[in-house]
């Protein structure tokens, strides 16, 4: 706000600090990543205070003409600001969670995580469309290192995997968005916003924005890289893939998608509705039979980001809102939950739901904050998954309630598969000798911990704290959006008995204005 | 006429110091390696001075037959420079085996490319190419007694050969149906109905020029010679002639073809796709570094034609910035292959023996990870640039079909890229040692100033490109 480039700094301070790591040594590295994750962090909580809720659409905006043909224009908006909150917090528990895990080349490692930093901050902040192409893809090829060097035994294969997959759906969007800059003249983001594309193009860009995004979301079909991915690669760099990267796909929906090509996204809003339903039921059945615990959590989150995906197209104020706390929330309850795998798989090293049992006798405090996540994940009340899931479903509920009737499944199935990890991993009995001798968490394992579970219940508790900034951007995206909304089945009608008690949410007015039209 | 001589002092100079280059080598012997190096490199720099000085100028000399313009000032730059830095890293390479000819012969090939990328008349076209070629199949063959290097030479000769006559039956087809060996003049003509003739030779002359360039179907022998002959040829002639052959593609097809588009429009097309596909399939499978860049530079050159396609000035300046990128991403790459050897000093090029590099030779290994993610065009990495220049040429001219075939394919381009990167990276360290050392100052600055420039730095150079590129296409518009 006061002109100071606090998101320029917040994207050189990891940047430097990369470099620095790749001299300093493998000891000296780890710390200056903790300093450098942990500065960017604090920086990151300043932005956050001196936010002006419902101020101007974007601040902290920087213009410099640097390249010719795009320029290095950073901004952000509410939804952008807790993105990169998100990314900011899971950084130093990354780094801390990988402390003792890495044992080699531990250099190149804090590097590569704090180039991903970089780039996650800055594909969040571009207000430039070319300048996010860019620290779009930028993210694939640290992942790649990050995934091929550090992690399991099928690591190349899921690499490969990765990049290919990814690779493939953001080509088309770049034809796609050197069409739109053909068409609109410009690179600058909020102009696009309001730039009002013909009919028949929208279409066409909606469906090649759609195949790098889907990739990215990942939305059934195309999310088999995801289970490889998370399985193959090291502690931290799951928690940061499921944190931070699945949300990308669905920042790209509510940023470029559907306010960029409303005309597209309402004829089309099927396609995803549709896919997301087959989404909620079949990655959660699958999810049900996994026998590595990696992988159970990897289908759970195609499960989650289904559901964000729905509540996101239901064109509503309680939808969108709701997807954008799933987000949130996912963004922490599985970075937590791979955690947790990660705990128990540096004592044991394997991931195979059978080897552990019992672990409630000898690991407490482990077995409390493995429960305190299982049950956000589920969505119970007083945690963070509550609040999203509610807020998205009663959304859906609006625009179309047999895609809400699938989705409520999802949760019934959420519930079933998490509780029956849990209880294969922590109840039972403690029979087998070598889980025996596991210790419970040490004090990094707690640093770790104790601020993931505070967030994931400060959410259950208190969302307005998240919600607010982002509250007068979903207005504007719904608004975008409305003369393109079609009409729901629902037709939900405010109750008449107690006229004191409405809310008088604009959004529910007009919805139900839509719907009787 | 003493007027159109001062307008060509770069060609003037190369001559000259050529000449006095091998002079020098045939009086004083081939042991004073350090003495014709260093006049051959004086030599270049003076005609980079030349071309600087001369730049702005837009005129055409001795009857219209060649030209002087940014257009092929431009090109001129690069080819000079990469000349330049052949010859620099060459001593070490041929390690007591440097001859007085080769600098001679790159400076007479770089005088056949000047005179190309300038050439405005089919027997200006002509007389540079052959220049370039003859100096270029002796280049390959350099080291006499290896067998591979012969036979590179060999095949590039014959080949080449094969490709200049299809090339003189295009010329002699357009001659005979136009009446005039003069660009502007066959345009003139070709703005008009379209003969069997004309369409015959144009389809000649671009598959003799498509042979230059290395584009699909007429890329056989690139493999071959890029693998038989000695690297710093190598490196040669993935640089300097590609820029000079894509230089003049780019003239004939916009200064003689212009008016033709739909003639040559979907040749250009089928060149691209084709180069595009086949190089990056036909790479999958190689075991040698060499080969593979082999492969690369056929892929990349596909990509050159999807901005030519487009046959638009932004198009143009799409592939002249391409050039530039691609000259300083194969040079570096090249250099990083010299800079490989075992222990007992022999050059390595099995791509098996280059696992874990990145544990013995982290800097080394880290600047060839950018050259590749910058040759498969991934952002940040200014590789991307380029690429991006000549999509939106070809969506902005209406060849979205192109665009997505191309972008697609590139995928299949990124797999091998990305397969070598895990070699170096993801594999365990191989039994073959890269000790360090033995390297002349100038390839490792050369190595890393490439790498930091295709890093992000490069983006920050992009408004002086797109003046440089726009004013050097404006040339043929």
């Amino acid at each position: 706000m006061s002109g100071f480039p606090i998101l320029s700094l917040m994207l050189a301070v990891p940047a430097i600090a990369a470099i620095a790591c790749l001299f300093v040594g493998d000891k000296m590295s780890r710390f200056v990543a903790l300093g450098a994750t942990l500065a960017t962090f604090v920086l990151g909580c300043i932005m956050w205070a001196q936010f002006d809720i419902g101020g101007a659409q974007w601040q902290f905006t920087e213009r410099a003409d640097l390249f010719g043909r795009f320029q290095y224009a950073l901004g952000i908006d509410g939804m952008a600001l807790m993105l990169i909150m998100l990314s900011v917090f899971l950084m130093p528990l990354c780094i801390l969670a990988s402390w003792d895990a890495i044992k080699s080349r531990v250099g190149l490692y804090m590097a590569m995580f704090l180039v991903m930093e970089t780039i996650m901050i800055g594909v969040f902040c571009a207000q430039d469309l070319l300048l996010f192409y860019i620290f779009f893809e930028a993210g694939l090829i640290p992942m790649y290192f990050i995934i091929g060097i550090w992690g399991g035994a099928n690591r190349i294969y899921a690499a490969f995997k990765f990049f290919l997959y990814t690779l493939l759906g953001s080509v088309l969007m770049l034809i796609a968005i050197i069409a739109m800059i053909h068409e609109a003249g410009t690179t600058d983001i909020p102009t696009l916003l309001n730039y009002d594309f013909p009919v028949q193009m929208q279409t066409w860009l909606w469906l090649a924005f759609f195949a790098s995004l889907a990739v990215k979301m990942p939305m059934w079909p195309v999310h088999t890289w995801l289970p490889d991915a998370h399985v193959q690669a090291p502690t931290a760099g799951s928690m940061i893939l499921a944190g931070v990267l699945l949300k990308l796909g669905a920042y790209g929906f509510l940023r470029f998608m559907m306010p960029m090509f409303p005309d597209a996204s309402g004829q089309l809003m099927w396609i995803v509705f549709g896919l997301s339903m087959i989404a909620v039921v079949y990655t959660s059945l699958v999810a049900l039979v996994q026998s590595d615990m990696k992988k159970l959590i990897a289908y759970s989150s195609v499960a989650h980001m289904a559901i964000v995906t729905a509540g996101l197209f239901a064109f509503n104020q309680q939808g969108i809102e709701g997807a954008l706390i799933i987000m949130l929330s996912h963004g922490v309850v599985s970075a937590a939950l791979f955690f947790c795998v990660g705990v128990i798989y540096d004592r044991l090293h394997t991931r195979e739901i059978d080897r552990y049992g019992g672990l409630a006798v000898n690991m407490p405090a482990y077995a409390l904050f493995f429960m305190l996540f299982t049950m956000a994940s589920i969505g119970l009340p007083g945690t963070s998954g509550f609040v999203g899931e509610f807020l998205s479903l009663a959304g859906i509920y609006e625009a179309s309630s047999w895609v809400a009737f699938v989705c409520t499944t999802g949760i019934i199935l959420g519930a079933a598969y998490m509780l029956y990890l849990y209880r294969r991993v922590v109840f039972g009995e403690l029979t087998k000798d070598d889980v025996k001798a596991m210790a419970d968490l040490n004090p990094r394992e707690w640093t770790i911990m104790v601020p993931l579970a505070a967030v994931a219940l400060w959410m259950g508790v208190y969302p307005e704290s998240f919600l607010a900034p982002m509250r007068g951007d979903v207005t504007t995206v719904v608004a975008r959006l409305a003369p393109a909304k079609p009409a729901g089945d629902a037709h939900l009608a405010a109750g008449k008995l107690k006229p004191a008690a409405a809310h008088g949410e604009a959004a529910h007015g007009s919805s139900h204005a839509g719907g009787v039209q | 006429m003493t007027a159109d001589l001062m307008l060509i002092w770069p060609e003037l100079i190369l001559t000259i110091g050529g000449l006095i280059t091998l002079m020098l080598g045939t009086f004083l012997g081939d042991r004073n390696v350090g003495l014709y190096q260093l006049s051959s490199l004086l030599t270049l720099a003076a005609a980079v001075f030349a071309v600087v000085a001369l730049f702005g100028i837009e005129t055409t000399v001795f009857s219209g037959t060649l030209s002087v313009d940014s257009f092929g000032g431009f090109a001129k730059l690069l080819i000079y420079a990469a000349s330049f830095v052949c010859i620099i890293v060459a001593p070490r390479f041929f390690n007591g085996g440097m001859r007085a000819e080769y600098p001679t012969l790159i400076l007479f090939a770089a005088l056949g490319m000047g005179i190309m990328a300038s050439s405005r008349d089919l027997m200006t076209l002509y007389v540079g190419l052959e220049l370039n070629s003859l100096a270029a199949y002796v280049l390959a063959s350099f080291m006499r007694t290896d067998e591979r290097s012969s036979e590179a030479g060999l095949k590039y000769f014959v080949l080449g050969a094969l490709a200049s006559g299809m090339l003189l039956y295009g010329i002699s087809l357009l001659y005979g149906f136009t009446g005039t060996t003069d660009f502007a003049g066959i345009a003139k003509v070709l703005g008009g109905e379209l003969n069997i003739g004309l369409i015959f030779g144009i389809v000649f002359v671009l598959a003799g020029l498509g042979f230059k360039i290395s584009a699909v179907p007429f890329h056989m022998w690139t493999p071959d010679v890029y693998e038989g002959a000695p690297t710093p040829v190598t490196t040669f002639f993935a640089t300097a002639p590609k820029v000079a052959a894509m230089a003049l593609m780019t003239r004939v097809v916009i200064d003689a073809m212009g008016p033709a588009v739909g003639a040559w429009q979907q040749i250009i097309i089928f060149l691209s796709l084709a180069s595009i596909i086949l190089g990056a399939v036909g790479a999958i499978g190689q075991k040698n570094i060499k080969r593979l860049l082999a492969y690369s530079s056929i892929n990349n050159v596909g990509f050159m034609l999807v901005g030519l396609a487009a046959g638009t000035q932004q198009g143009v300046e799409g592939v002249l910035t391409y050039l530039l990128v691609y000259m300083l991403t194969t040079l570096g790459a090249f250099l990083v292959v010299l800079q490989l050897r075992d222990a007992d000093g022999n050059q390595v090029e099995s791509i098996p023996a280059l696992a874990g590099l990145s544990q013995r030779r982290p800097g080394l290994a880290a600047a060839m990870a950018v050259f590749l993610f910058s040759l498969a065009g991934i952002p940040p990495l200014f590789g991307f640039w380029p690429k991006y220049l000549v999509f939106e040429a070809a969506v902005n001219a209406n060849l979205v079909p192109l665009a997505v075939a191309g972008i697609v394919a590139s995928v299949i381009g990124a797999f091998y890229y990305i397969a070598i990167i895990k070699t170096m990276y993801f594999d365990d360290k191989s039994d073959t040692e890269f000790p360090k050392g033995g390297g002349a100052i100038v390839e490792d600055a050369v190595i890393t100033a490439s790498a930091l420039w295709l890093s992000v730095i490069g983006y920050l150079f992009i408004p002086v490109l797109a003046v440089l590129s726009a004013s050097a296409a404006a040339v043929l518009f």
